[in-house]
């Protein structure tokens, strides 16, 4: 007889069962709360009936199990590792698990080779993940579940991480799609996540056992799981067992490495080390002592603005509405900017019936004493609310802000704001904008993540903020993203770490994170001397102080920091006042109602998203669309896009059938620029060349099975459909070759590539596994050197076709670098008379600065249509850079690409009709370098720098910000230097 | 192109009296004897121990937080310790390599430059120690007895470092390997002494001591698994850079297999032989690497020969091997950041029987995604014992998360006998189960 007893200490949950001659005789599962130890004991003193007085073998496994399993001396056994050795040992013929966990995803392959994988640092598709979702939907856990099984459709959710995700799912709650549909969308993207981060080139096929908490718990996500992978009843296993797989592993491994205890002495062994482990990396308390904190206070209180009750008022009033990404704001002033009615909450993802209440409310409050002579709105909600409701105006959330902030405190050098999900910066000089600085998509959830936590804590954001206050000891948790600052508060808490070190922690880095990473501030100085910040997160009084401590310099809180936006709002309300506004009145609001429905657009390749929204009177309001088409209305006069013409030039090559039959291309990387280059080349040799399409979602999903490394680029990861998709052509030769040096363009100290650009074909060869069965050429050559190129390739194509000759080489290639350098002169000449045009017609210039690759739709998910259907000329990057001499930069210049960044810089800087905004692709390592580069050199020019951090996150939200803020700021100059000229 | 005009400090000559060169940490016994040699040339050199969380903070400070771990720790250690009040900002000076090739790395002393200025330190000049001639500076010479001294400086420690590997996981009394280590460093520096060229026999006659000195080390005779650490340079190398990865997986009862300096620097040479074949190009820099890689080939099979005629120890495995491996996983072509020789590496260790490997890499590392996590399905397509685990080091990644990884990796690697048979899993394999399970998972 053997008695077992495993315990599995994940990252939320403890999980024991005891397991007499093989058999379970005691399971529990429960939530610990980060209360390890507690929680360990309580299920272990319920096991005590099951267990006996006899002696029994023990192991601890999972990731908070490690700490205990040390200090109380038990056998520990890594948690993939029990699960692996519970299948195996189970009678199930099993070939793949998928696991999720709270914070972990594990794959493990039985059949064809044992192979385990878990997550890697960065994928949060997890059930952290779906507890976050499910606090942005404002649903428990089961009404999430339920609501994703009654989904009509399904939306695009990025997937490489949950703070993606997070931007995709925001906006939509926004546009008002309905919850069900976001719902399964959230199972989806955790799918998603699942495949493209833990596959890594194996197919998920044959029996699939799914294991661990939210596999167990989340109908919908199994759903999700079984159309996606497209299983059948016999190939999917659900076990109301799965979630004990780790426990019942870590049993069997003690019945063979556990010396044996009494039941007594395992708890005293964990109740004896309780406690004993500590954090190492603490900081500073905010407050040594309460008068200082005391001081804090009252000082900040004296920066107020004028309120005065909205029953002692009579007169014009104006209304400014700020629909933030996850709160919603209203400030009613009078003539004086006086504020008469403030409200602030959070949006509970149902923007439009609180808006209408709010409206309802204060139609209510003015009666006929007070007249809403116009209001404004602002914030990712602008459109939707303009629409409902006939507000007079919408302006981009940046300037309200800054014209709030001006408003207040006139001499101001520096305006932080921390919102929700943004950070956004302005630089103040000469009475404008210097420069503006927002955050990228992957350190966004700043004021909503100290929010999410607080409630998964069981706090209020103030009770969270004050306890944060009092801490002796904050926890240092790092900065770089959120999710990876999830997994460190989760280590603070398994070592001892108390709420209040915990909020005073997070404080600190949401602080750091705006410093370092958005500001890329270095020293106090560089800001200013008045310095105000505000946004909803700046009630916070740890991290205000936080902040202040951090930079060693006081700074100015307005006491309505939350509503700066809508204040702005007002303002501007009041100053474009005719007197008589356009909002609804109390009866067309006591009508209103309205209908969300979701829709494909099909007018281009982009199959934008569409959620359509009907109102009571018919009108309708159509959202989550990149360019104007789908909003109807008359064919505006063409304005030229560079981005558009370099598509139509790709597309207009043919496959021309030849003699040696045909060759495929994949469009991706390098290729959107070299393809004019090898398809002349291999045309003339005979070769029908075979062009692969522009990416698409559905070429992602195609290839995303293969992809070995999860943090690469997404220009990169959608290679692989590309390749996939000529072979389901039936293409038998593909030709992708490793290019190492690029081009020399004599702009820079060298020509490179970059390590991805160069040599990715190595990386499908090794990874597609499909390609082992076609021909998959990829050879190595240096196009910057004709002659040697000549000879190289005569060697290589005389082996693959002994037939062909070296004077077909020659004149091949003489073809291919004549179209080559054409195919550059025509773009050239193109984009000068995009830019002769800008002249003639008093048109604003884009430069949007990129790679080539970054012209591909699925790359830049229409951005360039986007800016376009501003009235703006858009060129690339490359038609610009030779119109001025090289630009002198203080990094290594050595990279093609790059070069021209630099230069196009320079162009704009020495143009004053046009702006650079630089597309960067997540996960691009080179342009940590050029990005600060590419603003130094705008901002010593006196020009804005916008960046525009791309990845496979679908919505244009805050790209439409950023170019709209931009614009904004553009104005706000001219203006100002009209008036300084007056 | 770019660079006409200088606008930051330059070492000069003066400067070689007055100023200290601190050097960055990285590998502590070859960075040791290097820092030696530069003294016996007559620079005044600190190597600097710092690594406190705060070096990290001052890297997150002053350089963009998407650029590599490496760089962040390299400038982060530098700015911690010129403000620390230990060395006079105005008589210091700073020494970073630079190997020019196509990664983010060439460009480490350009982001030093920058993180310089705008941490108020912009009159400590830099030096950039390199062979390729790049970024001059008039104060430091890299003479022939000077660099002689360096190949062999690598070369004795990648000698001391495999040696030191090989016995400090068995040595009964704990810090016997340190001390002789420490003891062979003095010990080769004192011969060394002055600006001559040092003569190779004279180092090839101190092998059969060393080999003696370290068979003398008490040890037990625990048979324990061995773990190949393979990855990008720094984190590979630097224990600040990899949370202490040899110390913790050695306390996790294994021994670790490192592969030495002197194969990325024949790595680089080599690479230089292939870019005249692949793209033609100067045949004076070809014929420049062909010398260099044959002189280094030749030193490291000295260093075999010696071990495999003492017959203790496990020698290395000769480049030229080592070089043909890439035939089976790819092209030699592949030549940024640690390119192709990462790849073979891994191989490399397989063939010598060390199926456990951690690869390290920076988190989003370039070149990684292709010769690191790329080919990891091709060799264990090749070899289906491989158990491999590819860490990412940041400074926001969980070290628990990092552990719980090696670990997993572990685990299976004491399961040899397990993991033959799980080709196909059944009920079969009841040998070492007493009882009979009656569960059924699913």
């Amino acid at each position: 007889m053997s008695l077992n007893v495993g315990i599995d200490i994940g990252s939320t949950t403890v999980k024991v069962v005891v397991m007499k001659d093989g058999k379970i005789i005691f399971k529990q599962y429960e939530r610990h709360f980060s209360q390890v130890r507690q929680k360990t004991l309580e299920i272990l003193k319920e096991a005590e009936q099951a267990i006996g007085g006899r002696l029994f073998a023990v192991a601890i496994s999972g990731s908070a199990g490690l700490g205990v399993a040390k200090s109380a001396d038990f056998e520990f056994v890594q948690e993939v590792f029990a699960t692996s050795k519970a299948i195996q040992k189970s009678k199930d013929n099993i070939d793949i698990v998928i696991e999720l966990g709270g914070e972990d995803a594990k794959i493990l392959f039985f059949t064809g080779g044992l192979e385990e994988r878990m997550n890697g640092t960065c994928a949060g598709g997890t059930g952290a993940f779906i507890d976050q979702m499910a606090t942005l939907l404002d649903v428990s856990l089961d009404e999430l579940d339920a609501l994703s099984l009654k989904c009509q459709k399904l939306y695009p959710i990025a997937s490489r991480c949950g703070v993606f995700a997070k931007s995709d799912i925001q906006p939509l709650l926004n546009q008002g799609a309905a919850k069900a549909d976001i719902a399964a969308s959230i199972f989806q993207a955790v799918v998603d996540q699942t495949i493209t981060g833990l596959a890594q080139g194996r197919k998920l096929e044959g029996k699939i056992a799914f294991l661990g908490g939210p596999l167990y718990f989340f109908k919908g996500l199994r759903k999700r799981f079984v159309e996606t992978l497209q299983l059948t009843d016999d190939n999917a296993y659900f076990s109301e067992l799965g979630q004990f797989a780790v426990a019942i592993g870590s049993a069997l491994y003690a019945e063979e490495h556990s010396k044996l205890f009494s039941y007594k002495e395992v708890i005293a062994k964990i109740e004896s080390t309780a406690n004993s482990a500590h954090s190492s990396r603490y900081l500073e308390p905010l407050f040594t002592d309460e008068t200082q904190y005391r001081s804090f206070c009252q000082r900040h209180s004296r920066a107020s603005v004028a309120t005065i009750p909205i029953d002692s008022y009579s007169g014009a009033a104006y209304l400014g509405i700020d629909c933030g990404s996850t709160t919603v704001k209203l400030v009613l002033i009078g003539d004086e900017a006086q504020i008469l009615y403030q409200y602030y909450d959070s949006n509970k993802g149902n923007t439009i019936d609180l808006v209408r209440e709010q409206l309802l409310n204060l139609r209510t409050l003015c009666a006929d004493k007070i007249q809403i002579c116009s209001s404004v709105v602002t914030g990712y909600g602008e459109e939707l609310i303009q629409h409902a409701f006939h507000v007079d105006h919408g302006i981009v959330e940046t300037m309200a802000h800054f014209t709030a902030t001006r408003h207040f405190c006139p001499e101001v050098d520096f305006i932080l704001d921390i919102g929700g999900q943004d950070i956004k910066c302005f630089k103040v000089k000469n009475d404008s904008i210097d420069s503006i600085m927002l955050n990228e998509a992957c350190s966004s959830g700043c004021g909503s993540f100290i929010e999410t936590f607080a409630k998964s804590m069981g706090y209020s954001v103030s009770e969270f903020a004050q306890k944060g206050i009092l801490s002796k000891h904050p926890v240092d948790l790092g900065s770089r993203c959120t999710v990876f600052m999830n997994s460190s508060v989760k280590q603070a808490q398994k070592e001892g770490a108390g709420v209040e070190d915990i909020s005073a922690g997070l404080s600190m880095s949401v602080v750091k994170n705006a410093i370092y990473k958005v500001i890329r501030a270095h020293s106090a100085d560089e800001l200013g001397q008045k310095v105000v910040v505000q946004g909803g997160t700046f009630y916070n009084d740890a991290v205000l102080r936080s902040f202040e401590k951090e930079l060693g310099k006081e700074v100015i809180r307005p006491n309505i920091a939350g509503l700066m936006g809508a204040y702005g709002a007002a303002l501007y309300a009041r100053k474009t006042s005719t007197g008589k506004s356009t909002l609804m009145s109390e009866e067309e609001l006591k009508n209103f109602s309205h209908t969300a429905k979701a829709a494909a657009c099909g007018l281009c390749s982009n199959k934008c998203s569409l959620t359509v929204i009907t109102f009571g009177n018919g009108k309708k309001y159509i959202s989550g669309n990149r360019c104007e088409r789908p909003l109807g209305g008359g064919k505006k006069q063409e304005i030229p896009n560079l981005y558009e013409y370099k598509r139509n030039r790709l597309k207009s090559l043919q496959p021309i059938s030849g003699k040696r039959g045909k060759i495929g291309l994949p469009l991706g990387l390098n290729m959107y620029e070299n393809t004019p280059f090898w398809h002349a080349f291999l045309t003339e040799l005979g070769y029908e060349v075979v062009l692969s399409d522009f990416a698409s979602k559905e070429i992602y999903r195609k290839g995303r099975y293969s992809i070995p490394s999860d943090t690469v680029c997404y220009p990169a990861k959608l290679v692989h459909g590309q390749v996939e998709a000529l072979m389901e052509q039936g293409i038998k030769t593909i030709f992708y070759p490793c290019l190492t040096y690029n081009f020399d363009e004599k702009k820079g100290d060298n020509h490179y590539n970059c390590p991805v650009v160069a040599y990715y074909p190595e990386l499908l060869q090794a990874n597609v596994q499909k390609l082992s069965e076609i021909m998959f050429l990829y050879p190595y050559f240096g196009l910057h050197r004709p002659k040697d190129f000549v000879k190289k390739a005569y060697q290589y194509f005389n082996k693959i076709d002994p037939d062909i000759k070296l004077s077909e080489i020659q004149s091949a290639s003489q073809k291919a670098y004549d179209c080559y350098y054409q195919w550059q002169k025509d773009l050239k000449e193109k984009g000068a008379q995009a830019l002769a045009f800008a002249q003639e017609h008093d048109c604003q210039v884009f430069v949007l600065a990129g790679r080539p690759y970054h012209i591909d739709p699925e790359i830049n998910h229409g951005i360039d249509r986007m800016i376009s259907s501003f009235g703006i000329v858009v060129v690339s990057e490359d038609c610009v850079a030779d119109l001025v001499s090289p630009q002198k930069v203080h990094v290594l210049n050595q990279w093609t690409y790059h070069s021209r960044l630099y230069n196009a810089a320079k162009y704009c800087v020495l143009h004053d009709n046009a702006e650079l905004v630089q597309l960067v692709s997540f996960g691009c390592g080179l342009d940590a370098i050029t990005t600060d580069e590419v603003r130094e050199i705008l901002e010593q020019g006196g020009k804005l720098y916008t960046q525009l951090k791309i990845d496979d996150i679908n919505n244009l939200g805050a790209v439409r910000i950023r170019i709209r803020s931009l614009l904004g700021a553009i104005e706000e100059r001219k203006r100002k230097s009209l008036e300084r000229r007056a | 192109m770019a660079k006409e005009t200088r606008d930051y400090p330059v070492f000069t000559e003066e400067m070689k009296k007055t100023h200290t060169i601190l050097l960055p940490m990285m590998l502590p016994i070859h960075f040791a004897l290097m820092e030696q040699i530069l003294r016996q040339h007559g620079y005044r050199t600190a190597l600097l121990q710092n690594n406190s969380r705060n070096v990290v903070n001052e890297g997150l400070k002053y350089v963009h937080n998407d650029t590599c771990y490496p760089a962040l720790l390299v400038i982060g250690q530098f700015i911690d310790a010129l403000k620390s009040g230990k060395y006079d900002p105005d008589k210091t000076a700073l020494m970073i390599t630079q190997t020019g090739g196509g990664c983010r790395a060439s460009n480490y002393i350009f982001l030093l430059r920058k993180a310089l200025k705008k941490s108020g330190f912009e009159n400590v000049p830099v030096i950039s120690l390199n062979v390729a001639g790049l970024d001059e500076s008039p104060g430091f010479k890299i003479t022939l007895p000077l660099m002689i001294k360096f190949v062999y400086a690598m070369e004795l420690g990648d000698f001391l470092m495999l040696l030191a590997n090989q016995t400090k996981p068995y040595e009964r009394n704990p810090g016997d390997t340190d001390r002789v280590v420490q003891r062979w460093i003095q010990k080769i520096i004192k011969h060394w002494e002055g600006k001559k060229i040092i003569r190779y026999g004279k180092i090839k006659k101190s092998y059969p001591a060393i080999l003696r000195d370290f068979e003398a080390i008490s040890k037990t005779n625990e048979s324990k698994i061995k773990v190949g650490i393979v990855g990008e340079i720094y984190v590979k190398y630097s224990p600040m850079g990899n949370n202490h990865l040899e110390d913790f997986l050695r306390a996790e009862g294994a021994e670790t297999v490192v592969p030495g300096l002197m194969d990325f620097c024949m790595y680089c040479l080599y690479n230089g032989i292939v870019g005249k074949k692949l793209y033609g190009g100067n045949p004076i820099s070809y014929l420049g690497s062909l010398i260099g890689y044959r002189f280094f080939l030749k030193k490291q099979k000295g260093i075999i020969k010696a071990i495999k005629k003492h017959g203790v120890f496990d020698p290395p495995l000769e480049f030229s091997h080592t070089v043909e491996l890439t035939k089976n996983y790819i092209n030699p072509g592949v030549k940024m950041g640690e390119g192709w020789l990462l790849t073979v590496e891994m191989a490399e260790l397989i063939a010598k029987g060390v199926n456990n490997i951690v690869c390290t890499q920076p988190f989003g590392c370039l070149p990684n995604h292709i010769a690191g996590k790329g080919m990891m399905n091709k060799i264990k397509a090749k070899h289906p014992g491989a158990n491999l685990v590819a860490i990412d080091y940041d400074p926001g990644a969980s070290e628990v998360n990092q552990q719980n990884r090696i670990k997993m990796m572990l685990a299976n690697a004491r399961q040899p006998e397990e993991k033959s048979d799980t080709l196909k899993t059944n009920a079969s394999h009841a040998h070492c189960v007493k009882s009979q399970p009656e569960f059924q998972i699913l």
